[in-house]
């Protein structure tokens, strides 16, 4: 048997590329990324979707993530991740056979061949903030200090050791309401900067600008609602969309 | 008894725990299923984290055979890592199952796999947490049972104050056994409550209930004798053996974790049980005889194993797995069939077997390619005769030579460290192995930049083994060979840059030594060690040996016995040892005279390639050995996918279509 090599015969190329924008809801939000890439490794093969390999000794299929994660423990309705098929295969029927295969909780939303770079049609998040226990007043309070500010800088723990982030100056939008008596709903629109300003720290920006500084009692619920450019208006263009940002107002918007 | 979720209550500690999707549940192929109708409720306990509990095939073989019974439910339950242990204390929350979060203490049974000692404080936390009284004799009919199994409940002593009983063997058959009589039982109205209970599942030789056995100690500190205190139950509890392994085909789906846990693969288990006789092993005397699964057996479980999980690796489980009659056969077949779909197969454990390597070819065909491991276990030839590992350095210059001429970059090999009449010559003899290795890599390769990691385990007498009369090797022994033994390869400048080294110190290994031959007085230690704050015994960050010292030390000694006198000191013949009422199959006398052959460095072959050698197994437990070779051939794999949501994608036949965002 001849040995073999890592440097064999190249793979071919992907003969198609598909861009999925998916949602990690529920009990599933405590997955990280790596969890999910772990989980739709699994359930690409569970659907015997035709996926293009890298080389090597240890193949790996070609799957891109697209941008920053939703942290553990965060929810979102809008992550975005893309395949290199082996065969050129219907988007939709792609779709719904791997959300067949993914468990609930992680559930695939949109499919349409990748056409461009993806990364080129992202600079935002929306978040949606729960917040129990914390009332519409304090936290419009909250808000109000900050956005008078010019620049709020918060720690952030990284690899390197702690890191400030001015939270201030990736906020373009942030927006109050009630839902109940007790608790306040914040939605908020941030600039993708590095390190990446994450619902955590805008709470933590939003938590030293008070006076008195405002608490969480209750553990807060953060929603990525969507990613893509920000318009001049704040709001954001669908990223799956080629030319979306040149067409006004999104169907996401931010309540007025 | 509600079986209410949790759930609410546990979800907001969650954001503050470090991997909190380890308790999500939830996982590809777990079943939630309702509460109320069902009539015996299992819950199955690893002691031990999530990442690594989630993977045993003990565990998932019982929940899968358990759950196919319509009227049982069986969850599972790991140990919570130490920060949502202090959260659950703080906020009341008790123990719950990760597949509906029910509090544990609703279940009527908690069965806990040991597969090692080390688990034993932690089984200690979740009963604390379930609220379930630590010790048996203050448990009411309100408790659930808690039964023991998996390899270490073959000398169940040591934790006998804090289980209700312990199945010896095989658990699937006797998981169902003990399922009827519990539901009869409850069906009567539970006549006579728990007592009664555990005598119907004694008396029926389903388990072994520590507290129907009394022990007697003498002046000397041994056990004078263990004596059942009631008429109506087996004086010897024996283990349970499966046969005809093809009509349990479980795990039929394998547990598919969003964790990242162990083994990152699913396995199928090609054959239970070994009889290579290696006199240092416990699973292999414990589990006799061998008993294979049939080629087209396997080939169907992998098959719905892999179309149910999405793995990309299958380990081919056994304890020798190169040694299945048909095992050529199997890389070959299964290769074949796999060509070309990025799945690898792998073989856990190897022989050191030019064979062997061939075989690791064919299943690499497919997948990925790792390092291959052998397992020499002892570093000279002499001490291989003693633990009856009968490889010569010829054959493993041989294997390891093809291995590195065929295109493998890393062996890794296997040995043990405080083998009983070891020598620092012995150990020294592992160097040269090393260096060997190397040399003759590098001539068959051409190449130098070949590495071979040399794993050292320390030795632990085991129970059930001819080597449990054997005194443990002392952890001051065992670490200052291994330092001789890293400082000899260090010296040796041709080959060390390419001789990697692991190994960890010796002082775990008497406190696994105290757990594996202790009698029921060590269950004290445990307890306080538990108190003390000991968890994880087996992470080297939160295993404290000081801890189990102390502990050791105030326990032991005002009885007159200590923690050198359980691990380092050696067993007369006479001397009752804990566990010598729990039947094995072994022939005690058979056992004494391999360890009497093991000090004369004599070996003994195989039985199933050589007559019968008497170690009683076989004929006290009416059995026999199930091998092949069967002579049947796989089929190639229809190319119809096998579930409807699995349907192949239509090609499509227009170029691009309209975006599908939603």
């Amino acid at each position: 048997m001849p040995p073999r090599r890592p440097d064999g015969p190249p793979t071919p190329p992907p003969v198609a590329r598909v861009r999925l924008r998916f949602a990690k809801r529920g009990r599933l939000r405590f997955l990280s990324q790596l969890d999910i890439a772990r989980t739709f490794e699994r359930g690409l093969r569970r659907a015997r979707i035709p996926m293009a390999y890298s080389a090597g000794f240890t193949p790996h299929p070609k799957v891109s993530w697209v941008g920053g994660a939703a942290p553990t423990g965060a929810a979102s309705e809008a992550e975005y991740v893309e395949l290199g098929l082996a065969a050129d295969v219907d988007p939709e029927a792609l779709r719904a056979a791997l959300d067949a295969a993914l468990p609930p909780g992680l559930d695939l939303l949109a499919c349409v061949p990748a056409e461009g770079s993806i990364a080129d049609r992202i600079d935002g998040s929306h978040w949606r903030i729960r917040l129990p226990g914390v009332t519409e007043t304090e936290l419009s309070r909250a808000v109000a200090a900050l956005l008078a500010r010019d620049s709020v800088e918060v720690e952030r723990k990284t690899k390197n050791g702690p890191r400030p982030v001015d939270v201030r100056a990736a906020v373009i939008c942030a927006v109050c309401r009630a839902e109940l008596p007790d608790c306040a709903i914040l939605d908020v629109v941030v600039r993708h900067t590095t390190p990446a300003v994450r619902p955590d720290d805008v709470l933590t920006a939003l938590g030293v600008v008070a006076v008195p500084p405002l608490t969480f009692p209750v553990p807060p619920e953060p929603t990525r609602l969507e990613q893509g450019l920000i318009r001049a208006d704040g709001t954001l263009a669908d990223p799956l969309i080629p030319n979306d940002s040149d067409t006004g107002r999104s169907a996401g918007r931010l309540p007025a | 008894m509600s079986g209410q979720s949790l759930f609410p209550r546990l979800e907001p500690l969650l954001p503050r725990v470090r991997k909190p999707v380890q308790y999500v549940g939830g996982e590809g192929n777990s079943t939630v299923k309702p509460w109320e109708p069902a009539s015996v409720r299992w819950c199955l306990l690893y002691p031990d984290a999530y990442e690594v509990g989630l993977p045993n095939q003990g565990l998932q073989i019982l929940y899968e055979v358990l759950n196919e019974q319509p009227d049982v439910v069986a969850e599972r339950t790991y140990a919570v890592l130490p920060d949502l242990e202090a959260l659950l204390r703080e906020h009341d929350i008790p123990q719950f199952t990760v597949d509906a979060h029910r509090p544990v203490g609703d279940f009527d049974i908690l069965g806990v796999s040991f597969a090692t000692e080390l688990g034993y404080t932690n089984l200690l936390t979740v009963l604390d947490l379930a609220g379930i009284p630590l010790r048996a004799a203050d448990r009411s009919d309100e408790h659930p049972l808690v039964i023991a199994g998996g390899h270490a409940a073959f000398n169940p002593e040591p934790v006998a104050d804090f289980l209700d009983a312990a199945v010896l063997g095989d658990g699937e058959q006797a998981a169902l056994d003990i399922t009827d009589v519990v539901r009869a039982f409850r069906a009567a109205g539970s006549p006579g409550g728990r007592q009664e209970l555990l005598a119907r599942l004694a008396r029926r030789r389903l388990v072994y209930v520590p507290a129907f056995f009394d022990v007697r100690y003498g002046d000397d500190g041994a056990i004078a004798a263990v004596t059942p205190n009631r008429d109506d139950i087996p004086a010897r509890p024996a283990k349970h053996t499966l046969t005809d392994l093809d009509s349990w085909p479980y795990p039929k789906a394998p547990l598919v974790p969003f964790a990242e846990t162990v083994h990152e693969r699913m396995s199928v288990e090609i054959f239970r049980g070994c009889t290579r006789g290696c006199r240092f092993c416990q699973a292999g005397m414990i589990t006799r005889p061998v008993r294979e699964r049939s080629i087209d057996t396997i080939g169907a479980m992998v098959e719905a194993g892999l179309a149910a999980s999405g793995f990309s690796e299958v380990g081919l489980l056994s304890l020798s797995s190169a040694d299945h009659s048909e095992i050529g056969e199997l890389a070959t077949q299964l290769a074949d069939r796999y060509e070309g779909t990025k799945t690898s197969l792998s073989l856990p454990s190897t022989r050191v077997d030019a064979f062997n390597v061939t075989l690791a070819n064919e299943f690499s065909r497919n997948g990925r390619r790792s390092g291959l491991t052998f397992a020499p276990e002892g570093g000279s030839e002499r001490l291989r005769k003693v633990i009856n590992k009968m490889v010569s350095e010829e054959d493993l210059i041989r294997t390891v030579s093809a291995a590195y001429a065929q295109g493998w970059r890393q062996v890794k090999l296997y040995f043990m460290c405080g083998l009983p009449t070891e020598t620092d010559e012995d150990v020294l003899g592992i160097a040269r192995l090393a260096r060997e290795v190397i040399r003759a890599g590098r001539a068959a390769s051409g190449q130098r930049d070949i590495r071979c990691t040399v794993s050292i385990g320390g030795f632990v007498p085991k129970p059930h083994t001819s080597f449990q009369w054997a005194g443990q090797a002392p952890w001051q022994v065992v670490d200052q060979r291994l330092q001789l033994l890293r400082d000899t390869v260090r010296a040796d400048r041709e080959v060390a840059r390419a001789v990697g080294f692991r190994y960890h110190d010796g002082r775990p290994s008497i406190v696994e030594g105290l757990l594996a031959r202790g009698d029921r007085r060590v269950g004290r230690v445990i307890e306080r060690v538990w108190r003390e704050g000991g968890r994880f015994d087996g992470w080297s960050e939160h295993f404290s040996y000081e801890r189990w010292e102390r502990a050791a030390a105030a326990e032991l000694e005002p009885l007159g016995v200590s923690l050198d006198w359980y691990t380092t000191r050696d067993r007369a013949e006479r001397e009752v040892l804990p566990w010598d009422h729990l039947d094995a199959g072994l022939d005690r006398d058979w056992l004494w005279s391999d360890w009497q052959d093991a000090l004369r460095e004599s070996d003994l072959d195989d039985c199933r390639w050589t007559p019968c050698y008497d170690c009683g197994v076989c004929p006290t437990m009416g059995t026999q050995i199930e091998i092949g070779p069967t002579h049947r051939k796989l089929l190639p794999l229809a190319p119809v996918p096998s579930l409807p949501e699995k349907q192949p994608l239509p090609e499509k036949q227009v170029p691009t279509s309209a975006a599908s965002a939603s």
